[in-house]
C-alpha cells in the first residue's frame, strides 16, 4: 500500500464522465436512436410511395414538397433515403453479425486449443488479409452471383479476421487464467470450458468491435453497391442511388446523388461514435 | 540572473533551497495534496540523501525543481532557490538554460530513460552541443572522454552502441555522463539504482559520489533504500506523505532517531539484523492525499506513540540549522 | 541483417500462394458452369465446349491448379470478352494510372496527416487537437465515393477551380511519351510544362478524395503515437538534460513516435487499393479498377480475376516492402536476429 491509488470509479460514475465528457456522444447515441427508428418505421414514415414515378416532377430541386428533390424517374428523393435505411442497416447488420459468430467461435477455439486447429484458422485470417478487402469483396460476388445476399456473405468473410483475431488473442490470454482452472477441476469437458466460461468473457471487447465493424460494413455494402453489384435498380439503397444520382452532379442536379451520400456517412458517423463511446466506458485503455 | 547576496555570504550560501513548498494535482478524483510545506537545502559537495517510501513525493519535489512537473500540478505556496535564482520565477527559456548546465539529474530505470533508437555517443554529443562552447571536431573526443570518466570500457566502440546493448549498469553509467557533461553544481539522483543488481548498485553509487566530491557538486539522493542512504549520504532528509518529517546528519539519525517514522523506518530496515523475524513492518499505509479531512500530521493514523498536542498542528523542532524533525512526542534520546 | 531480410521475404511467401490459390478457387467457384462464364452470355453450347476444354475446365481440380500456376508464370490471364486483347496486356496498359493515382495520393495524404498528427499531439486539447480528432473521426464516416461527387459538385460545378472529370487528360491534350506510364514524371521528362500543368490539374480532384480517406488512419496513428513518445522517460530525460525544444521534438521524439506510424501503412494501402476502384468510377479515370468495374457489369469475368490477383499480389508485395524498409529504420530489430 503505497502511492495515491485514485479511487475505482463505479461503472457509473465512469458513465457518467464518458457521457458528460463528450457531448459528442449524446449526438451519436441521439443519431442512432434515430437511424434504428427510421429503419424500423420508415414505409410508414416516408411522405411519397418510393417507387412512385412521375416524371413531370423529374430532376425537381428541393422544396418543401419535396424536401432532398426528386430524381430522373421523378420519385421523391426523402421517402427513398427514409426506406432505404431499412436496407442498408440490415444488409450491415446481417454481415456483421454473421461474420461475429463464425469468427469469434472459430476464433476462440483457436485460441484456446491452439495445435493445428489454431494454424490453420490463423492462415485463413491471414489469407484474407492478404487482400486489400474490398477488392476481395468485389471477387467473391463476381463469383458467387450478383445478389444481395452474396453482398451480406462477401461483407462477412471480409470482417471474419478482425474477429477471429481479436477472439483468439482473448481466448489465448484466458487460456490458462484462474476461474478456467477451477472450470476444468470441477469436471467440465474442455469444449465446455470454452463456450460457458470463456467466451462470455470475450463479449466487452467483442462488442467494441462490433460497433465499430458496423460502420465499416455499411460503407463496404454500399461501396459495392454503388459499383452495380447487389442491388438492382429500382430497390432504394443508399449506395446505388448515389451511383445512379452520380451522372447528374456535372450538370448541377446535386440533390439526386449527394442526399443519400449524406444519409450513408451520417450512419456511418453515428456507428463509429457509438463504438468510440461504448469502447471508452468499457475499456479506457483502449483509447487512442 | 537574479541580483543576490554579497559575495561574503555566497560561499556559505546552499546551492539548492528549497523553502516551505507545497505543491498539489488536480485529478478527476480530487486534488491530490503532493507536497505540504517541505523545506531542505543542499550546500556545496554535500551529498544529501532523501528518503521515504514510494508516494511520499519524493519524485514529485524533484521534476518540480526543474519545471518538469505534470501539467495537472500546481505550486501553491513557497519557493525554491538554485544558487539565489528563484526557480518559480523563471521563465522557461531560464529553465533550459539551467537543465543539463546547472544542474543535472539521473533517473531510474536508465535503459528506459535513453532515447532507444539513438547511439549513446549521439545523446552524449547533442547534450555537449547544447551546453558547451565546442567545436564540432572536438565533440566526438569529448563524448568518449566522458565515457571514460564514468568508467565505461572501450569507449571508442560503445560510442556507437544503442542501449538495449548495453547492461543497466552501463546506461547508468551513460545516465551519469549525461547529466555530468555540463559539470552541473546541482546533481539530482532519482532512485539511481532501482533496478540494478547489488554490486551494480555499489558501483554507481560510488561513482556519483566520486564525481560528486571531484567536483564539489551538491548531489541530492533520493532513494527508498535507508541502507544506500546511510553508505552513501552526509545528511538524511526524511519524508513521508508529502511532508518533511526530519533532517539530520546521517550518522545522527540512524543512532538516534527523533520522528517515530524514521524509527520505523530504521525498524523495518533489512541491514544489519539478524534475521527476518527482527524486521517489524509499519503498520498502515499513506494516508488518501485528495482527503479534505488531512490531519496536520499524516502520519498520527500510522504512529505507535500520539499524544493529544498531535492533533493541534504540526510542530517543527529546530535542533541545528541543519536538523530538525517534525514531532510534538518525539523518540526519546537513546 | 540480410538475415532477417530473407526472413521476412520468406514470411510473405505463404501469403503469396494464398493470394493465388484464393484466385484460383474464385474463378473455380463460379456458381453454374464456368465454362459458359468465360465463354460469354451470347456464346453457343459449341462456342462453350470449346471454351471448356481450351481452359481445361474438364480437368480434375488439382490439374487444373497446375495449369492455372503456370498460365500465370507465362503472363497469361485469360482474354478478355469485351475488348478481346490479353487481360494480362489490358492491366499492363492501365497499371500505370492506377499507381499515379494512388502514389499521389499517399503522399498528399502522408503530407498532411503526419503533420496534424504530431500538432495535436504536442498543443494536446487545442483547437488543432479537436480539429484533428473531428477530421480522423469524420474521415473514416465518409464514403469515398460521396467525397468524390461533392468535391466535383463544390470544385467543379460550383467554383469551375477544377477540371470535367473526364480522366487523365483534357481531350485537347495527347499523353507524353511513355517512359515511366506515369503522366507527372513522363510529362517533365518530355519538359512539356503545359502538358504537366494538365496533368496534374486531372489528378488534383480523385487523388484529393482518395488522400481523404486514408487521412485519418495516418492522423489518428501520428497523433497516437506522438503522445505516447511525448509523455516517455526518455523524453523527459531530454529535457531534463535541457535541449531545446525543437531538438527535442524532433530527434527524441518524432523519430520515434514514426516507427508504429510505417507499420500502420500496410492497413493504408488496403484503404488505398481498395478505394481506388470507387475514386476510378467516379472521376472515369482509366485504371485498372474501372477497367474491373466494366468487365463486371459486361459479365466478363476473366479481367475481374485478373484484377483481383493483380491486386492481392501488388498488396503483398508493398506490405513486403513496410517490413523490409522496417528493418532499416528501426536499430531494435537486430534484438530478434
Amino acid at each position: 500500500m503505497s502511492a495515491v491509488m485514485l479511487g475505482q470509479p463505479t461503472r457509473m460514475s465512469h458513465l457518467r464522465h464518458v457521457v458528460t465528457d463528450n457531448p459528442v456522444t449524446l449526438v451519436a447515441a441521439a443519431l442512432f436512436v434515430l437511424i434504428v427508428v427510421v429503419a424500423l418505421f420508415g414505409p410508414w414514415l416516408a411522405p411519397f410511395d418510393p417507387m412512385a414515378s412521375d416524371t413531370s416532377q423529374a430532376l425537381a430541386a428541393p422544396s418543401r414538397l419535396h424536401p432532398f428533390g426528386t430524381d430522373s424517374l421523378g420519385r421523391d428523393l426523402l421517402s427513398r433515403c427514409i426506406v432505404a435505411a431499412r436496407l442498408d442497416l440490415l444488409l450491415a447488420v446481417s454481415a456483421v453479425a454473421l461474420s461475429f459468430v463464425i469468427g469469434a467461435t472459430l476464433g476462440a477455439a483457436a485460441g484456446f486449443f491452439g495445435g493445428w486447429f489454431d494454424r490453420i484458422v490463423s492462415r485463413v485470417a491471414d489469407t484474407i488479409m492478404a487482400f486489400p478487402l474490398f477488392v476481395l469483396a468485389m471477387g467473391i460476388i463476381a463469383a458467387l452471383g450478383n445478389t444481395l445476399a452474396n453482398i451480406v456473405i462477401a461483407t462477412a468473410i471480409i470482417n471474419l479476421p478482425f474477429y477471429i483475431r481479436l477472439a483468439r488473442a482473448e481466448a489465448n490470454v484466458r487460456r490458462s487464467a484462474g476461474f478456467v482452472e477451477s472450470a476444468r477441476l470441477a469436471g467440465n469437458s474442455e469444449w465446455s470450458v470454452l463456450m460457458r466460461h470463456v467466451f462470455p468473457n470475450l463479449l466487452p471487447p467483442m462488442a467494441v468491435q462490433v460497433s465499430l465493424n458496423m460502420g465499416w460494413a455499411m460503407l463496404n455494402a454500399a461501396g459495392l453497391s454503388f459499383i452495380g453489384l447487389g442491388v438492382r435498380p429500382p430497390t432504394p439503397e443508399w449506395g446505388i442511388m448515389v451511383a445512379e444520382g452520380a451522372q447528374y452532379i456535372v450538370s448541377g442536379e446535386w440533390w439526386v446523388a449527394l442526399f443519400p451520400g449524406a444519409c450513408l456517412m451520417l450512419a456511418v458517423f453515428a456507428f463509429n461514435l457509438l463504438g468510440d463511446a461504448l469502447r471508452d466506458l468499457l475499456d479506457p485503455r483502449m483509447r487512442t | 540572473m537574479n541580483p543576490t547576496a554579497s559575495t561574503a555570504s555566497t560561499a556559505s550560501r546552499p546551492v539548492l533551497s528549497i523553502d516551505d513548498l507545497s505543491l498539489e494535482f488536480r485529478t478527476r478524483s480530487g486534488t491530490v495534496r503532493a507536497l505540504d510545506h517541505v523545506s531542505l537545502s543542499v550546500g556545496r559537495g554535500e551529498i544529501v540523501g532523501l528518503v521515504g517510501e514510494s508516494g511520499s513525493g519524493k519524485s514529485v519535489l524533484c521534476h518540480a525543481l526543474l519545471g518538469l512537473s505534470d501539467r495537472a500540478a500546481r505550486i501553491t505556496g513557497g519557493a525554491m532557490y538554485f544558487d539565489g535564482i528563484d526557480l518559480l520565477a523563471a521563465s522557461e527559456r531560464e529553465l533550459q538554460d539551467l537543465r543539463g548546465r546547472e544542474i543535472g539529474m539521473v533517473f531510474q530505470n536508465p535503459r528506459a530513460a535513453l532515447n532507444p533508437i539513438r547511439q549513446i555517443g549521439r545523446q552524449l554529443e547533442d547534450v555537449l552541443r547544447r551546453h558547451g562552447a565546442i567545436r564540432s571536431q572536438d565533440l566526438r573526443e569529448r563524448a568518449i572522454a566522458s565515457l571514460r570518466e564514468v568508467a565505461i570500457a572501450d569507449p571508442q566502440k560503445r560510442w556507437h552502441a544503442y542501449p538495449f546493448e548495453l547492461s543497466g549498469g552501463m546506461c547508468q553509467r551513460v545516465m551519469i555522463a549525461l547529466a555530468m557533461s555540463a559539470s552541473p553544481r546541482l546533481l539530482i539522483c532519482d532512485e539511481p539504482t532501482t533496478g540494478l543488481d547489488v554490486t551494480t548498485q555499489a558501483a554507481v553509487l560510488n561513482l556519483i559520489r566520486e564525481r560528486s566530491r571531484a567536483n564539489q557538486v551538491a548531489t541530492l539522493l533520493i532513494t527508498h533504500d535507508l541502507t544506500l542512504a546511510a553508505d552513501f549520504c552526509d545528511r538524511v532528509v526524511v519524508m513521508h506523505a508529502g511532508h518533511v518529517v526530519e533532517t539530520a546528519p546521517t550518522a545522527r539519525l540512524f543512532s538516534a532517531p527523533r520522528h517515530p517514522y524514521t524509527g520505523a523506518l530504521i525498524g523495518a530496515t533489512p541491514a544489519g539484523r539478524a534475521d527476518i523475524d527482527a524486521l517489524v513492518p509499519i503498520a498502515g499505509g499513506l494516508p488518501d492525499l485528495r482527503r479534505e479531512d488531512l490531519p496536520a500530521c499524516r502520519f498520527i493514523e500510522r504512529c505507535t506513540r500520539p499524544v493529544a498536542a498531535c492533533a493541534g498542528g504540526l510542530r517543527h523542532v529546530s535542533v541545528t540549522s541543519t536538523e530538525d524533525f517534525a514531532c510534538a512526542n518525539p523518540l526519546p534520546l537513546p | 541483417m540480410i538475415r532477417l531480410a530473407l526472413l521476412r521475404i520468406l514470411g510473405a511467401l505463404p501469403n503469396l500462394i494464398g493470394v493465388i490459390v484464393i484466385t484460383f478457387l474464385l474463378t473455380r467457384a463460379l456458381p453454374g458452369d464456368p465454362a459458359a462464364y468465360f465463354a460469354g452470355q451470347s456464346a453457343s453450347s459449341e462456342a462453350v465446349e470449346q471454351i471448356r476444354s481450351k481452359l481445361g475446365l474438364d480437368r480434375p481440380m488439382p490439374e487444373q491448379f497446375v495449369a492455372y500456376v503456370r498460365d500465370l508464370a507465362q503472363g497469361n490471364l485469360g482474354e478478355s470478352l469485351s475488348t478481346g486483347q490479353s487481360v494480362a496486356t489490358e492491366i499492363a496498359s492501365r497499371l500505370p494510372a492506377s499507381l499515379e493515382l494512388t502514389l499521389v495520393a499517399l503522399l498528399l495524404a502522408v503530407s498532411i496527416a503526419l503533420p496534424l498528427g504530431v500538432m495535436a499531439a504536442v498543443r494536446k486539447g487545442s483547437w488543432i487537437d479537436q480539429f484533428a480528432r473531428l477530421v480522423t473521426t469524420a474521415g473514416v464516416s465518409l464514403p469515398v465515393f460521396f467525397t468524390g461527387l461533392l468535391l466535383t459538385w463544390l470544385l467543379y460545378f460550383k467554383l469551375g477551380w477544377a477540371p470535367s472529370p473526364i480522366g487523365r487528360l483534357d481531350p485537347s491534350f495527347s499523353p507524353p511519351a511513355q517512359v515511366t506510364g506515369l503522366y507527372l514524371i513522363d510529362a517533365l521528362i518530355a519538359r512539356d510544362l503545359p502538358l504537366w500543368w494538365a496533368s496534374v490539374k486531372q489528378l488534383a480532384l480523385p487523388a484529393v478524395t482518395m488522400a481523404l480517406f486514408v487521412l485519418a488512419p495516418i492522423a489518428r496513428m501520428t497523433r497516437a503515437s506522438m503522445l505516447a513518445v511525448l509523455s516517455s522517460d526518455f523524453v523527459r530525460t531530454a529535457r531534463a538534460l535541457g535541449l531545446r525544444g525543437p531538438t527535442v521534438l524532433v530527434r527524441y521524439a518524432l523519430r520515434n513516435a514514426l516507427l508504429p506510424v510505417v507499420t500502420t501503412l500496410g492497413m493504408v494501402f488496403s484503404f488505398l487499393l481498395g478505394s481506388n476502384v470507387l475514386v476510378e468510377k467516379v472521376f472515369a479515370w482509366p485504371g485498372i479498377g474501372s477497367f474491373a468495374i466494366e468487365s463486371l457489369t459486361a459479365a466478363d469475368y476473366a479481367p475481374v480475376q485478373g484484377f483481383v490477383l493483380t491486386m492481392g499480389l501488388l498488396y503483398v508485395l508493398l506490405n513486403l516492402a513496410i517490413d523490409l524498409a522496417y528493418l532499416l529504420i528501426d536499430p531494435r530489430v537486430a534484438l530478434e536476429a
